[in-house]
């Protein structure tokens, strides 16, 4: 889906997401899901935190060469019958896709799930061309039905009840019987499972996205669980990638490190169900596979963050451990970053993608509470880049409406008492240790303006509202 | 200029380098050539008997189902069996794997359909390239002998693993690869399979069974 970024209106759109009473029964999952099972999947492997090193170090060695890496993967991959695009932006990605597709005649495209074709808009492009585009992971499906962008990028239905999908599956699924049972999560599985099995056997072309593209073999892997990203690529005759630059990996060995944090970090899970490594199209003598192995490398702006101050982004490898782990996507979701990319990691890049006109509001959501960054599988310093943000944006002389924009969000958070205890669960441990020292603040996050001339004393212990909770516990 | 030169120029331009320089040609060709390895879990590592019993125990923590059996010739007993109790129909389709054509298939009543699937069998058989200890995954080369078309298709996927084929970790697969394919050589597709198909879209409720297979067997046989 291209949606108008909404970015800009963070601020109300984020008061619209803690009214949204369904939405907030929804976030409960996140909170409760995700966390345990990452610290779970982290507890278990002693060398988790070595890997994250590895995984960090690996990813700074390839953007560091990403010129070479990038020749040499495209070598490869023309080397085995496959074809390599590129995309400096997101006008000529759409084009490179609609071109594959007009040449193929191609009525029906199949996807797998793939935040880089949320980036450019891909599936409304496709639908413009008059070319069906069905969405094939379970969760992007019923987005697709809905009409909306995913809330999460490993997620993207993590905002829906199960009534509610249950009230687009009869909407959408004209064909079945009116009287047929869907209260169990179960039999919405099996319903969705049915109709895009039709889908995956019809489809004219079959567009995944990439987690890896591997220079040593010219192989592209894609990790899932529930295999959809399989059929639609082995299926049609004609399978396209469309990926980012920096998902360039070197080596397989480089790779297995970045899988062993990957879904751990994601879903707490050592691996992800599946992870196929894909490379050319089918060979002589094979039984099945494309026919046709399309690459479309995306750069739109990322060229330009290589060797600046948000480099460092350029690491992620979108597991979406950082929006689990944020006190601020617990209260308010996905929808309201406005954009393709939510939480934290959402907040860094936005702004680098579309515009600090577009995205400048998004590093304010952040409690400062260092959650992402702990969590981050390779180390970006997710805070610090937020504040680079604000940073920049008092160079643009833009300090008098910062300041009061700075304090303003504080008051948002303050007054909103479920997301203020969030915020503050984290945060409060952050703000004893900045203000331990003199037992008060002369620096508060985002509130320079205010903490320049005055102190604010510095919580000791818990907050206010913890202590008074824990004290009116009834005694056992 | 065309948008692969205008993106290697900006590249470039940001890294402040012009991609002649020599020590940065060095590094990337040595990565490549020599492929080092990072961390590797000590959690598959060990004998034989201990791979085989960390696999197995990963594979079940994955939801996977185990069976072991003594050689290859147990093979179609222990998936007639497995059908039977599960109240499956006594159909399977397999690819032309050599290992898979020896066994004696024709002492149950099984009966076997060849080729790709066409999205319409309930059970598949395939045999595995590797097994893999660290985290009971199985690793898959397509073509002739085990279409990729297996592995997605059919409600439930039997794979036959050969305990003599499971190693400690992904690194040890990357080594098979290139002595059978070569070095930088790839089969079209590797599937690395870890249980049965899941998804947790809806209210982060875990369902097995979303597009791929709702069961996974894994038989594992002892001597080769
Ligand atoms: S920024 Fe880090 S934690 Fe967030 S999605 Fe990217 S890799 Fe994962």
């Amino acid at each position: 889906m291209t949606h108008q970024p909404t970015s800009s209106h963070f601020k109300e759109n984020a008061h619209e997401a803690l009214r949204d009473a369904p939405l907030q029964k929804a976030l409960v999952h996140v909170r409760s899901n995700f966390i345990q099972k990452r610290a779970e999947a982290a507890q278990r492997l002693p060398e988790f935190e070595a890997l994250r090193d590895s995984a960090r170090d690996i990813k700074n060695h390839t953007l560091k060469h990403l010129d070479l890496y990038l020749e040499a993967y495209e070598a490869k991959v023309r080397e085995l019958g496959g074809e390599v695009h590129y995309a400096a932006t997101a006008k000529q990605g759409l084009d490179i896709i609609l071109d594959i597709c007009r040449k193929r005649g191609a009525k029906t495209v199949t996807k797998g799930k793939s935040m880089i074709a949320e980036e450019i808009g891909l599936n409304d492009a496709l639908e413009a061309a008059g070319i069906e585009a069905v969405e094939t992971d379970l969760g992007e499906y019923i987005i697709q039905l809905r009409g909306e962008a995913p809330s999460h990028i490993i997620a993207p239905a993590v905002h829906v009840n199960k009534d509610e999908v249950e009230n687009e599956f009869r909407r959408a699924h004209l064909h079945l019987p009116k009287d047929r049972d869907l209260s169990e999560p179960a039999q919405l599985l099996g319903e969705a499972r049915g109709v895009l099995r039709d889908k995956f056997l019809n489809a004219d072309i079959g567009i995944t996205g990439a987690n890896f593209l591997i220079a040593e073999t010219g192989t592209s892997i894609i990790v899932t669980n529930e295999g959809n990203g399989d059929l639609t690529q082995i299926l049609p005759k004609v399978h396209i990638v469309i990926a980012s630059l920096e998902k360039i990996t070197p080596t397989l060995a480089d790779a297995a490190q970045l899988l062993r944090v990957l879904a751990r970090s994601a879903t707490g899970q050592d691996m992800s169900v599946y992870t196929t490594l894909s490379t050319g199209p089918r060979r002589p003598g094979d039984p099945d596979g494309p026919e046709e192995y399309h690459v479309v490398l995306l750069d739109n702006g990322r060229s330009s963050m290589l060797g600046g101050e948000f480099e460092d982004m350029l690491r992620c490898i979108r597991c979406g451990a950082c929006m689990n782990h944020c006190p601020v996507y617990h209260a308010v979701g996905g929808h309201a970053y406005g954009w393709v990319y939510p939480g934290p990691m959402g907040a860094v890049l936005t702004p680098t993608l579309i515009g600090v006109k577009e995205g400048g509001q998004l590093p304010n959501a952040s409690t400062f509470c260092g959650r992402c960054e702990e969590v981050c599988p390779v180390r970006i310093p997710l805070p610090g880049m937020m504040r680079h943000w604000r940073e920049r944006e008092f160079e643009r002389h833009l300090s008098p409406t910062t300041v009061r924009a700075g304090l303003a969000f504080w008051a948002f958070f303050a007054k909103r008492p479920t997301l203020y205890r969030l915020a503050t669960s984290f945060g409060m441990r952050a703000l004893h240790l900045i203000g331990r020292a003199k037992g008060r603040f002369s620096f508060l996050p985002l509130a320079r303006g205010w903490t320049r001339y005055r102190d604010l004393p510095a919580p000791q212990g818990a907050t206010f509202q913890s202590q008074w909770r824990a004290k009116s516990r009834p005694v056992a | 200029m065309s948008a692969r030169d205008d993106i290697l120029a900006n590249i470039r331009a940001s890294l402040g380098v012009t991609g002649a320089e020599a020590p940065r040609r060095f590094a990337a060709k040595e990565r490549l050539a020599q492929s080092p390895e990072g961390v590797i879990p000590r959690r598959g590592q060990g004998d034989p008997a201990a791979r085989v019993a960390t696999f197995k125990a990963e594979a079940e923590r994955a939801q996977a189902s185990v069976a072991e059996v003594a050689g290859a010739a147990d093979v179609p007993n222990e998936i007639a069996r497995y059908l039977r109790e599960a109240n499956l129909p006594a159909t399977f389709r397999m690819g032309e794997d050599a290992r898979l054509a020896a066994m004696p298939w024709s002492e149950t009543a099984l009966e076997i359909l060849r080729g790709p699937s066409d999205g319409h069998d309930l059970n598949g058989v395939s045999a595995a390239f590797a097994g893999v200890a660290e985290s009971g995954t199985l690793a898959l080369c397509s073509g002739p002998d085990n279409p990729t078309t297996i592995n997605f298709l059919p409600d439930n996927h039997f794979v036959v693993v050969f305990e003599r084929d499971i190693v400690a970790d992904y690194e040890s697969v990357w080594r098979k690869l290139r002595e059978r394919y070569g070095k930088g050589a790839m089969p079209r597709t590797l599937n690395l399979i870890t249980g049965p198909s899941r998804s947790a879209d809806i209210e982060q409720t875990l369902l097995l069974g979303a597009h791929g297979p709702r069961r996974l067997h894994i038989v594992m046989v002892r001597d080769g």
